[in-house]
């Protein structure tokens, strides 16, 4: 990743504090834009990205020269249409693609935080991001977004500032994360911290990397973004390159190698630590326990109109989670949408081609925008 | 525009708060929200509706009237429509309890079973009745509950629920339901649409 130093990215100054007690100031905040600023400065989308994600929404991302996460629904003419909006995406704080993470150089010893990085929250990655407001200068953004992860923090971006975005768009996710969800990242981090290429989070000045460790975690939560249904359909008991089983432990199946692929590939992309931290900070996530057990109450008095969306084969977020939400903001009668959408590729339906998901969203947004605009004339 | 909208769309007050329980494509809820200053929502069974309402920017959620109803608080609404839909649930007397709750008042409208056409579609054919309003065979029909004006009045009265309008629609043509004229009306409308409240 030696491209780090050539991403856009704003020092933030203002010192913010974090949920675990500490401090931190004059960090890094890298981030990516898409489209333009208009003139009255109410087209802008402040986007959130999911566990692994980054910056790179769309187009192409400069550091793995692959495809941006959410290809299929921001660009010219697609569902966050950048001929229209203009869309913020930032590398969350605890990640790896710029902003200040456990892969931050410590200025007292001049090695990579590692562990010493502190545990950070959703909350805490939501006010960083806030910041970039200050940054564009822009009173209120039209809409914040994000499926999974990112839903979380745009439930956290409302509730914190209830007054800055006129639309949210929480997609496949959960005001609380559940003991299953909590499981499965505990299984990742697992794998990562039993590598003996971990050494205790300080791989990087000892020149390893925990490959192996990350990439299990890689594999073990790539299962849980997909439904059985869609797994069975594309690879069934298929063999890998082969016409007979091989009685031993190579990849004969096509689901083996293709897991196998996925790990691997990831380990080029993304840091240990990070993935540490980031699933530490989904488990925090309870914004219900945050309103002593009344999510109403985290979006009380909120005038932003919410559009919620669920996956009938995301068995991850399931439709019953994303519901909750739709319940306790109907509890306080705010304006909301809700509807989910039939498919059968699991959690991972929001970064994929599901027409029915795009069109509706494309539709809501353009009609949304221009129903705000011809309001205030 | 459907007269049946419209006959709706007077009973609602300016600047109320409104819910279209059953709100199918949500053309009554762009007419509300059109011509009139209401903050509407809608509750609708059917995805496909669900996303074309959407996309109209309606904030229309997935839910069905027999279970999604009671996350709604009570009196939370100044009205509560229910158009055409009320003979299509397993328990209407549960869900009219509902709406009844949720809204101080409560605007519903029933496809008359007491229409001249369908009482000689019985009589003469000995046929369950397929009209305009009612185009379902007998055994494809989502109509579980089949009521006539009369039997809707009466379900009011027996319940102490308070009937403060009804109006009959047959064709275009719209008049008032009174207690004298209930049964002439009750063979003559294809639709009844009532305003209610507890």
């Amino acid at each position: 990743m030696s491209n780090l130093n050539k991403l856009n990215s704003v020092l933030i100054k203002k010192a913010l504090k974090l949920d675990c007690g500490k401090e931190i100031s004059n960090f890094p905040l890298a981030y990516e834009t898409y489209g333009n600023l208009n003139e009255n400065k109410d087209n802008a989308i402040l986007i959130f990205h999911a566990l692994t994600g980054d910056q790179y929404a769309s187009g192409i991302n400069p550091v793995t020269n692959k495809e941006g996460w959410w290809n299929y629904a921001v660009g010219p003419g697609k569902p966050f249409d950048t001929d229209k909006f203009f869309i913020i995406c930032a590398n969350v704080i605890g990640g790896c693609m710029g902003s200040y993470g456990p892969g931050s150089i410590d200025p007292l010893t001049n090695k990579p935080l590692g562990t010493n990085f502190p545990v950070i929250t959703i909350n805490d990655m939501v006010n960083a991001q806030y910041n970039l407001l200050d940054h564009f200068k822009i009173e209120k953004l039209f809409a914040v977004a994000g499926g999974s992860m990112g839903g979380m923090q745009v439930l956290q971006f409302v509730s914190n500032f209830p007054n800055k975005a006129k639309v949210a768009l929480p997609i496949a996710c959960t005001a609380s994360h559940s003991a299953q969800n909590i499981a499965f990242n505990e299984l990742g981090r697992q794998a990562i911290m039993s590598d003996s290429n971990w050494k205790e989070g300080l791989y990087n000045e000892k020149l390893t990397n925990p490959d192996k460790g990350l990439a299990v975690a890689r594999m073990a939560a790539h299962i849980t973004y997909l439904s059985k249904q869609g797994l069975q359909e594309k690879f069934g008991r298929n063999l890998q390159e082969r016409s007979d089983l091989k009685f031993g432990f190579d990849a004969d199946f096509q689901i083996e190698s293709y897991l196998r692929y996925q790990g691997s590939v990831f380990v080029d992309r993304f840091d240990a630590n990070s993935y540490l931290y980031i699933t530490r900070a989904m488990d925090y996530f309870d914004l219900t326990k945050q309103f002593g057990g009344n999510l109403s109450k985290a979006f009380k008095n909120t005038k932003t109109k919410f559009f919620i969306i669920s996956f009938t084969s995301d068995w991850l977020y399931p439709t019953s989670e994303n519901k909750d939400i739709v319940i306790a903001l109907n509890a306080i009668g705010a304006d909301v949408g809700f509807v989910e959408i039939k498919t059968d590729k699991g959690h991972d339906s929001f970064l994929l081609n599901v027409p029915d998901f795009l069109s509706t969203i494309k539709n809501y947004l353009n009609t949304t925008y221009s129903n705000i605009n011809e309001r205030r004339i | 525009m459907k007269e049946e909208f419209k006959v709706i769309s007077k009973f609602i007050e300016e600047k109320s708060r409104v819910l279209d329980v059953g709100c199918g494509d949500g053309i009554l809820m762009e007419f509300l929200s059109k011509n009139k200053v209401v903050d509407i929502r809608g509750l609708e069974i059917s995805k496909e509706k669900v996303k074309k309402c959407l996309s109209k920017g309606l904030a229309v959620i997935e839910g069905d009237a027999e279970n999604d109803l009671k996350q709604f608080p009570d009196l939370s609404f100044d009205y509560v429509i229910l158009s055409q839909t009320l003979q299509a649930f397993m328990s209407p007397e549960k869900v009219i309890e509902n709406l009844l709750r949720v809204g101080k008042k409560v605007i519903v409208t029933i496809p008359n079973f007491g229409h001249w056409r369908v009482r000689l579609d019985l009589l003469f054919k000995g046929e369950m009745p397929v009209t305009k309003n009612l185009p379902y065979q007998w055994y494809d029909t989502p109509n579980l509950h089949m009521c006539t004006i009369l039997d809707f009045y009466n379900f009011c009265n027996n319940r102490g629920i308070n009937i403060f309008k009804t109006i009959s629609l047959n064709g275009q043509t719209i008049s008032d339901i009174t207690r004298s004229n209930l049964k002439y009306k009750n063979l003559i409308s294809e639709l009844g649409i009532f305003l209610l409240e507890k």
